[in-house]
């Protein structure tokens, strides 16, 4: 396969779980604004941008942290290169590089949902509309991953699809994670609170975790549920599950079995999901839940770098 | 007019109508079908082809659009008409002109004999921009140069057929005569049925064929690629049907690389030699070491690699020379010179500027010529005289005193018509037509081509930058009907 094509879904995958993901951090802050208001918290919007680390950007171009400038930042801001319009655009760049080799069924769903953001930038929301806007945009992810599933052979291509989804994915769960310690900070004394639950719940709500977490753990705990979206092998949002199915694709590519290595891209993805696979929850908390998580995505941006050096520049001499 | 009865050809040759009222006789089975129907329901047909074109993706980009916008080629459902026996003669017409061309191309590369024995000026041909000294000497494989050609030809008052330009380097269109034939074997099932339209279907078996032919015999499983400058191109998107249909790698140059001595691709696997390329970028960016430097689109050290014979490349480079508009006029001498024949197919009669008696006949007649750059196409470029300003004229003489090698000037010709749905009526509209020729191991002509169809009232200009359409060519066999 060649390299710029492989390339290519595994971007266009990348963008579209992304694109997802930062419709599921949008929604947690709106959902969690419900009750805030309630419990007489002022609405805090600045720890969104600080967790895709696009901050100093941010201010350059908006300066204050209002609702209104973060949801038009972070959703239809087609400058800024991580909004869900961009990442969208970005998608179906990358899908029509590779028209001939993707089904004609994904293609058409990338566009139908490219189509759909484009007029809903042109459209000036409201804030209510906006509730039902995101819940849409995860829509139309699912419907891409389900169609590629159903309707592309599960092949080279097909792998570099799945890695680039579940590694973006591992990566957007660990900020989503991170998006609660952003906005504990302020206010210590409300841990364990019934509004500490609330958030909690909110964050499960986010990655889609919620049933299938009371169905395992029942009670809600910032224990349970770091557990459950880092260290559960079931769960398909949850880091490790990521970790396990990306790792599976990498080996389908290279042919290399399961437990050995070929590659750099090998041996750091397995690396990491070893040490995930056999950690304790008392070792995350030990390295502080943030740390962890900030090491965590660092390794994975150095699993995505070997990728990249191992598949698609390939050498002039090999 | 929502009726063909009362339909009226007007002083143009009509394809379907000898008069108003009265059907050419080979056409009266077609018309009377399409009469069969009332006009809402073809309406409606034309309506759903149209959906049916954007959903499969039939669509060119606008240049100069940062949004990357599509657009389909609009499509007309009521078709191109030509009866099979004057298909024979296109058909024969077209092979010897291929034929021809390609010893030229191969001779004036080479041994440059039609030079030597007069026939055409050594300053004609080396002042042509089309002529790459770079390609002196070359000898691709099985002597062929033009594989893939896509000639224009219309249709005059009279009802004979001319040969307007050959498209030598990398003609378009052919996907809108797959994918319009698709359409409209939905749309009107039961024409196909009742008449004996010929199939167009085998083209990317043919094209595939004729692509293998060229690989070198010792590789027993050789790899074919298509080369397309990328997604921003206007024919991209028959880039990727094409290679899809044909099942072969789409690449784009950053995708090639020269290792070793050959070209080669990269892959998740490493490189991997390319034995055969059909390209879709012109000679000028194909190799930034022998042609354009600044070229992005091409691979560094191509044109050495092909020299020794290590890839092969269609259409060959260099065969821009015979889209020469002043190289054209000398076609029906070629054809005398090297296959000691008459042409079958016609010139449009032609004045170069260059000789200064045609010259001086152009500059006092240019309200009634057709005047076009020697260098340029799609429709860029060009005075049409009977429908000029003083301006325009004026403007025009002058750039043809400036520079009269790159000027030529032709008889306006009168296209002939088709009877087309627009507003809500049938319009007669001025067509041409494209076929297709594949020079494999036999030449193989596409039974019909690509019909443009120009869909502003009155215009003449069928490009698709500029207001044209198409419709599906039907060759059908007369016995049938």
């Amino acid at each position: 396969m060649l390299s710029r094509v492989a390339d290519s879904i595994y971007w266009l995958n990348r963008y579209v779980e992304r694109a997802e993901n930062v419709a599921r951090f949008v929604e947690v802050n709106l959902n969690l604004l419900l009750d805030t208001s309630v419990a007489g918290m002022p609405q805090q919007w600045q720890p969104l941008v600080t967790t895709t680390g696009d901050r100093q950007l941010f201010e350059e171009r908006y300066g204050d942290a209002s609702a209104e400038n973060v949801l038009k930042f972070l959703t239809f801001d087609s400058a800024y290169s991580n909004s869900i319009l961009s990442c969208v655009q970005s998608a179906r760049e990358n899908a029509r590089a590779v028209r001939e080799i993707i089904s004609s069924e994904m293609w058409e769903q990338v566009n139908t949902f490219y189509l759909w953001m484009k007029e809903a930038a042109e459209n000036d929301y409201s804030l209510e509309q906006l509730y039902s806007f995101y819940p849409e945009v995860k829509m139309s992810s699912h419907l891409f991953a389900g169609v590629t599933d159903a309707t592309m052979a599960h092949n080279e291509g097909w792998n570099f699809g799945r890695l680039g989804r579940l590694l973006e994915r591992a990566d957007k769960t660990a900020r989503i994670l991170d998006v609660k310690y952003y906005i504990l900070l302020p206010s210590v004394k409300h841990v364990g609170t019934p509004l500490d639950e609330l958030q909690w719940i909110s964050l499960l709500k986010s990655a889609s975790a919620y049933e299938m977490y009371r169905k395992r753990q029942r009670r809600v705990s910032p224990e349970g549920i770091t557990k459950f979206l880092t260290l559960n092998s079931e769960f398909p949002r949850s880091i490790l599950f990521c970790l396990l199915q990306a790792e599976r694709s990498l080996h389908q590519i290279t042919g290399t079995t399961m437990g050995s290595w070929c590659n750099n891209s090998e041996r750091t993805l397995g690396r990491l999901r070893s040490e995930l696979e056999y950690m304790t929850l008392e070792e995350v908390f030990d390295i502080g839940l943030h740390e962890f998580l900030d090491k965590l995505q660092t390794r994975l941006n150095t699993v995505g770098e070997h990728v990249y050096e191992d598949f698609m520049a390939v050498p002039l001499t090999s | 007019m929502t009726s063909l009865e009362t339909y009226d050809p007007g002083d143009f040759y009509d394809e379907l109508f000898a008069s108003p009222g009265t059907p050419r006789p080979a056409a009266a089975e077609l018309v009377r079908r399409i009469q069969s129907l009332p006009f809402a329901e073809l309406q409606r047909r034309q309506d759903a082809a149209q959906k049916m074109l954007f959903k499969l993706g039939v669509t060119f980009n606008v240049y100069n659009d940062n949004q990357g916008t599509e657009r389909i080629f609009p499509f007309d459902v009521i078709p191109r008409f030509v009866p099979y026996s004057e298909w024979e003669g296109l058909e024969k017409g077209l092979k010897q002109r291929i034929a021809a061309l390609n010893c030229f191309i191969h001779d004036i590369y080479n041994d440059q004999k039609i030079i030597h024995d007069g026939v055409i000026s050594r300053e004609a041909i080396e002042t042509a921009p089309g002529f790459l000294p770079a390609c002196k000497g070359l000898q691709p494989p099985k002597g062929i140069w033009c594989h893939i050609t896509g000639t224009d030809l219309v249709k005059d008052r009279d009802g004979s057929w001319y040969v307007l330009e050959d498209n030598l380097r990398c003609p378009s269109g052919v996907s809108y005569v797959l994918e319009n034939r698709r359409v409209m074997k939905s749309s009107f099932p039961r024409f196909f049925d009742a008449l004996d339209i010929q199939p167009v279907d085998d083209y990317a078996s043919q094209l595939l064929e004729a692509l293998l032919n060229l690989a070198p015999s010792n590789v027993s499983d050789p790899c074919v690629v298509l080369l397309t400058p990328g997604i921003y191109n206007s024919a991209y998107f028959e880039h990727s049907f094409l290679a899809q249909q044909m099942g072969i790698e789409l690449v784009e140059g950053r995708d090639l690389v020269v290792a070793d001595g050959y070209l080669q691709m990269r892959t998740t696997k490493g490189l991997r030699r390319v034995d055969v390329i059909y390209r879709r970028i012109d000679d000028d960016f194909l190799d930034p070491q022998a042609f354009r430097a600044d070229s992005m689109l091409g691979v560094s050290g191509l044109m050495e690699v092909y020299r020794q014979g290590r890839v092969a490349i269609a259409n060959a480079p260099g065969t821009g020379i015979a889209d020469d508009k002043m190289i054209y006029a000398y076609v029906p001498q070629m054809i005398r010179y090297y296959l000691d024949e008459d042409q079958i197919l016609q010139n449009v009669p032609t004045y170069l500027c260059e000789d200064a008696k045609q010259r001086e006949y152009v500059l006092t007649h240019l309200d009634e010529l057709v005047v076009k750059a020697t260098n340029a196409s799609g429709g860029y470029g060009m005075l049409m005289g009977p429908h000029s300003t003083d301006e325009e004229r004026a403007a025009f003489a002058e750039k043809i005193k400036a520079d009269p090698r790159n000027y030529i000037a032709q008889p306006t010709l009168s296209l002939s018509r088709v009877p087309t749905l627009i507003d809500g009526q049938f319009e007669g509209c001025h067509v041409d037509l494209r076929p297709f020729i594949l020079y494999g191991k036999e030449v193989y002509v596409n039974p019909g081509g690509l019909t443009r169809v120009a869909l502003r009232r009155g215009s003449l200009v069928v490009n698709s930058s500029q207001g044209g359409g198409s419709k599906d060519t039907w060759v059908v066999k007369e016995s049938t009907c």
